[in-house]
C-alpha cells in the first residue's frame, strides 16, 4: 500500500504567471460589460445562444489562440490560461463555445498529426468554433465504451450511429467524433460541411444559456487520414477529458461566485420583519457555508491547473494530474450546486419565478454536475486511487 | 535567501535529530493540544520536550536573537516545524506564549517587555495563559468585566476569567480588564501582561465533558500587580487584544514555530479504516466508508489547497480577507466531523472509552470528538466565526 498516495503526500503546488493575473483581470472586465442579465436571457432565446459580435471580439482578443502553439498562429500559452477565462465567463453567466472550441483544440494537439493541426488550427485561432462528440444515448461517463461505429471502405472511414451532448454542434466548423473502428476507440475529424442536412438535431437541456445537440452519424463519411486510431486516440480521450474537467471546474468556480453575489445583493436589499433579511442568521451562516465552497473550489481549479500545465511540460505524473482535476470537480460542481440551490431559496416565492435570476445559476450547475462526471463518479474513482483498491 | 541544498541539508539535519531524540512514549495517554493538559506527568513530559528542542535550536528559530531566539531566516523555522509533524513527535505546552503573547509582544512590546519574557517562553520555564473570556459574556469579549483599577504604582483586580488553559501551570497571563467604567464599551478596556502568582489570584481547574482537567477558572480578588504590567495605554486593550487574535486565527505570521496539536488529520483516519472490520472485510473496502473518506480528503486538500492559495495575492483580489477569516471555522469543523466518522469505524468497539483494556487506540478517538469542541468553541464558536465571514467577508448585514 506504500504507493497509495495520502492527502499530506498530495503536492499543493500552485503557479500563477503574472500574465494570468492580467488575463484574469481583463476577462472579468470583458465578461462583465459583455454580459449583463439582459443580454443573457435575450441570448437565451436566440438558435445559437450566443451573440456573434462577442465571439467575434473574443477571437480578436487572443483568447482562442492561448492554448495553440505559436507555430500554428498561437499565443502558445498553456491550457492554465484557458482556464481563467472560463472562470470568468461562469461568473457571468457569458455563453460563447469557448469551451467546445478549447477541447476540439486539446483533441486535435494531442492526435499529433501535423496536417491536421495546420488545417484547423489557425482556423480556430481566426475565430472559428469548433467541438466534440464523445457521448452516446447510454448516458456512459467511459468515453471508450462506443456504439457508435466506424466502417473502412477503400481510403474512407463511413460512420453510423449517433452522438448525443455534443456542445455548439450548430456553429462548429469541424468536430471530433469517437467511434469504434477495428474494434477499439478511434476519432474521426468531420467538418462541418460534410454533414448531411438534419444530421444535428437540438436538444432540450435544462441550462437555456447553453447549446447541445444529437448527431446522426449515418451518412457521414471521412478520409481515413482524418481519422485517429489505437494508443494516440485514447491520448486524445484523456486529453479531452482533462481539459474538460478543468474547464468545467474552472466555469462552476466562477458560478459559485455568481450565484454568491446574487444572494448577497439580494440578502443586502431585501427586508422582512422589519430587517434585512441578510441579518438573519438561518439566511447568512449558509452564505458562508457557500464561500467556504468557493475558496475551496477556486484552490482546487488553481492547482489542477498547474499540474495539467506541468503534465504537458513532463512535470507532472499523469495519475497526480488526474486526482488534482477530479477533485477539482467533485468540489467546484457540489458547491456550485449547493450555491444555486440556496440561491433560489433565499430568493423565497421570488425565487420560485423565471425572472429571478437563481434559476440561471442553478440551471448552469445542474448541466456542470453531470459533465464528464458528476461528483460521485469521481470520488468513486478517488476512492480507488487514493485508499487503494478493493479486495487486493 | 537561503540555497535550496542549505536547506536540503538542514531539513534532514532536522529528521535526524528528531529521529535520536524523539521522547519515548509515556504510558498514559498524551493531551491532544495545550487545552487539554490535565495532569502534571503529561504538563512535565510535554514541557521537557518543549526546553529540548529550544536547546537544539529547532524553536524560535525567525525570533531575534538578543531575545533568545535563533536570528535565522523564517524558511528554517518553517522546516523544522514541518519535521516536527513528519516525525510526529509531541507539540509544545507553551502555545499562548509562543502562538500569541510571544508574537504580540515582539510586535508591540517595549524593550525591556521583550528582554524579560521572550526567552522564558521560548524555554517553556515561563508558561503563559490568556484571561480573555468570562464566565457570563460568551463570545462578546468587549463586554470584560474583570475591573483593574489604578491605585499608585498598581492596579487591583477583581472578578473572573474562564477557560483558562494551562492556568495552574501558568507563571503569566495576558489579561483583559476594564479600566475605566465611564467609558464606552471598547475605549474602556486595557490589556496586561501580569503574574499569576499574586495574592488574590486564584485558578480552580474545571473538569471537562471528558472527565478530564484542563482549564481553570481563574478568580481575582483584590489581586494587586505592578502598574508596568500595562501594555501600550490605558483604552488599548480592544485593539490588541484583536491583534492577538490575529495571531490566534492565523491570520498572521511571526509565530515561535513547533506543532500546535497532536494532529490527527484524515490520514489517520484512513489508516483507521484499514485496521478496523466491517462484514469480514478492513472498513476500507466498504463503498460507504470510500465514498466518506474521499469527502474528507478532498475537503483536507482544499484547505491545504487554500493556504497555499493565500499566499499569492491575484488569486485571493476578490475577497483578501476571505481565506484568512475562514481558516478556524474550516479547519476546527472539518476535524470535529472527522473524529466523529471516525467512531463510526470501529464498529461494536466505539462505545469503549479510555481506560478500558480493549478500546481502540487507547480511547484516543471518542476522546478526540469530544475535545474537538474545545476548537469548535473556543476562541470564538463556529456560529460566530460564520457572523464573521458572513459580515466582514461578505458584507452582510449584522443581526
Amino acid at each position: 500500500m506504500s504507493d497509495v498516495s495520502t492527502p499530506s503526500s498530495l503536492s499543493t503546488r500552485i503557479a500563477f504567471t503574472d500574465e494570468q493575473a492580467m488575463l484574469a483581470d481583463s476577462a472579468a472586465a470583458f465578461c462583465r460589460e459583455r454580459s449583463p442579465r439582459d443580454a443573457v436571457r435575450q441570448r437565451m432565446t436566440t438558435d445559437t445562444g450566443y451573440d456573434a459580435g462577442v465571439w467575434q471580439e473574443i477571437g480578436e482578443l487572443g483568447w482562442l489562440a492561448v492554448a495553440v502553439p505559436e507555430h500554428l498562429g498561437g499565443s502558445g500559452l498553456s491550457i492554465g490560461h484557458t482556464a481563467v477565462i472560463a472562470e470568468a465567463m461562469g461568473r457571468h453567466l457569458l455563453a460563447t463555445p469557448f469551451a467546445s472550441t478549447q477541447l476540439f483544440v486539446q483533441a486535435t494537439l494531442a492526435a499529433g498529426d501535423a496536417g491536421l493541426q495546420e488545417q484547423w488550427l489557425p482556423q480556430v485561432v481566426d475565430g472559428a468554433a469548433a467541438t466534440v462528440a464523445l457521448f452516446e444515448d447510454d448516458g456512459d461517463w467511459d468515453l471508450t465504451q462506443l456504439s457508435a461505429r466506424g466502417t473502412r471502405q477503400g481510403a474512407q472511414v463511413l460512420l453510423s450511429g449517433a452522438k448525443c451532448g455534443v456542445t455548439d454542434a450548430g456553429s462548429a466548423r469541424a468536430l471530433w467524433v469517437s467511434v469504434q473502428l477495428d474494434g477499439a476507440p478511434a476519432l474521426a475529424l468531420v467538418p462541418a460541411s460534410a454533414l448531411p442536412a438534419g444530421a444535428l438535431q437540438r436538444e432540450t437541456i435544462v441550462d437555456e444559456t447553453r447549446r447541445s445537440w444529437r448527431l446522426a452519424l449515418d451518412g457521414v463519411a471521412v478520409p481515413a487520414a482524418s481519422v485517429v486510431t489505437g494508443v494516440t486516440a485514447l491520448g486524445m480521450l484523456q486529453a479531452v477529458r482533462n481539459a474538460a474537467l478543468l474547464l468545467a471546474a474552472a466555469e462552476a468556480a466562477g458560478g459559485i461566485a455568481g450565484a454568491l453575489a446574487v444572494i448577497v445583493e439580494y440578502l443586502n436589499t431585501r427586508t422582512t420583519f422589519g430587517r434585512k433579511i441578510g441579518s438573519y442568521q438561518g439566511l447568512k451562516h449558509p452564505s458562508a457555508e457557500i464561500l467556504i465552497g468557493l475558496e475551496r473550489a477556486r484552490s482546487h481549479v488553481a492547482h489542477a491547473a498547474t499540474l495539467l500545465v506541468d503534465l504537458a511540460a513532463g512535470e507532472a505524473h499523469p495519475a497526480a494530474v488526474e486526482t488534482a482535476l477530479r477533485m477539482a470537480k467533485v468540489e467546484a460542481g457540489d458547491s456550485f450546486v449547493f450555491a444555486g440551490d440556496r440561491a433560489v431559496q433565499f430568493h423565497g416565492g421570488f425565487g420560485f419565478t423565471w425572472d429571478c435570476d437563481a434559476q440561471l445559476y442553478l440551471r448552469r450547475a445542474l448541466w456542470l454536475q453531470p459533465w464528464f462526471g458528476d461528483a460521485a463518479h469521481h470520488r468513486a474513482r478517488l476512492a480507488g486511487a487514493l485508499l487503494g483498491p478493493v479486495g487486493a | 535567501m537561503p540555497h535550496a541544498t542549505d536547506l536540503d541539508a538542514f531539513r534532514q539535519e532536522v529528521a535526524a535529530w528528531l529521529d535520536a531524540n524523539r521522547p519515548p512514549t509515556p504510558d498514559f495517554l498524551l493531551p491532544e493540544s495545550f487545552m487539554e493538559v490535565g495532569t502534571d506527568e503529561q504538563f512535565h513530559y510535554l514541557r521537557d520536550w518543549q526546553r529540548k528542542c529550544y536547546q537544539a535550536g529547532y524553536l524560535g528559530m525567525a525570533w531575534p536573537k538578543e531575545y533568545g531566539g535563533g536570528g535565522l531566516p523564517q524558511v528554517y523555522q518553517d522546516i523544522a516545524t514541518q519535521e516536527m509533524a513528519r516525525a510526529k513527535v509531541p507539540f509544545f505546552p507553551n502555545t499562548i506564549g509562543l502562538f500569541w503573547a510571544g508574537p504580540l509582544i515582539l510586535a508591540i512590546g517595549t524593550e525591556e517587555q521583550k528582554r524579560r519574557y521572550i526567552p522564558g517562553i521560548l524555554s517553556g520555564d515561563d508558561i503563559w495563559c490568556q484571561g480573555f473570556s468570562e464566565p457570563d459574556q460568551g463570545s462578546d469579549l468587549a463586554n470584560a468585566q474583570v475591573r483593574a483599577v489604578r491605585d499608585g504604582d498598581e492596579y487591583v483586580v477583581n472578578g473572573s476569567k474562564i477557560w483558562t488553559s494551562l492556568g495552574s501551570h501558568a507563571k503569566y497571563m495576558i489579561l483583559l480588564a476594564k479600566t475605566s467604567a465611564e467609558a464606552k464599551r471598547y475605549a474602556g478596556l486595557s490589556f496586561f501582561l501580569i503574574p499569576m502568582q499574586v495574592p488574590g489570584i486564584r485558578p480552580v481547574p474545571i473538569r471537562k465533558l471528558t472527565g478530564e482537567y484542563g482549564f481553570t477558572q481563574t478568580f481575582f480578588d483584590d489581586a494587586r500587580v505592578p502598574a508596568s504590567c500595562l501594555m501600550g495605554r490605558e483604552g488599548d486593550g480592544w485593539a490588541i487584544a484583536m491583534k492577538t487574535l490575529t495571531f490566534e486565527r492565523g491570520a498572521s505570521g511571526g509565530q515561535a514555530g513547533g506543532l500546535v496539536r497532536m494532529a490527527l488529520s484524515v490520514d489517520d483516519v484512513v489508516e483507521l479504516a484499514r485496521r478496523t472490520r466491517r462484514d469480514g472485510r478492513p472498513a476500507i473496502e466498504d463503498p460507504y466508508v470510500r465514498e466518506q473518506l474521499v469527502r474528507f480528503l478532498v475537503e483536507a486538500q482544499g484547505d491545504r489547497l487554500c493556504t497555499e492559495r493565500g499566499k499569492i495575492a491575484a488569486l485571493c483580489s476578490e475577497r483578501p480577507d476571505a481565506i484568512a477569516l475562514s481558516n478556524k471555522l474550516r479547519l476546527t469543523e472539518h476535524n470535529r466531523r472527522l473524529y466523529l466518522f471516525a467512531l463510526s469505524l470501529m464498529g461494536a468497539n466505539g462505545g469503549r472509552w479510555v481506560g478500558d483494556a480493549h478500546a481502540v487506540d487507547g480511547g484516543l478517538w471518542p476522546r478526540s470528538y469530544l475535545n474537538a469542541f474545545a476548537s469548535t468553541i473556543g476562541g470564538g464558536p463556529s456560529q460566530i466565526q460564520a457572523n464573521i465571514v458572513g459580515e466582514r467577508v461578505l458584507g452582510l448585514p449584522k443581526d
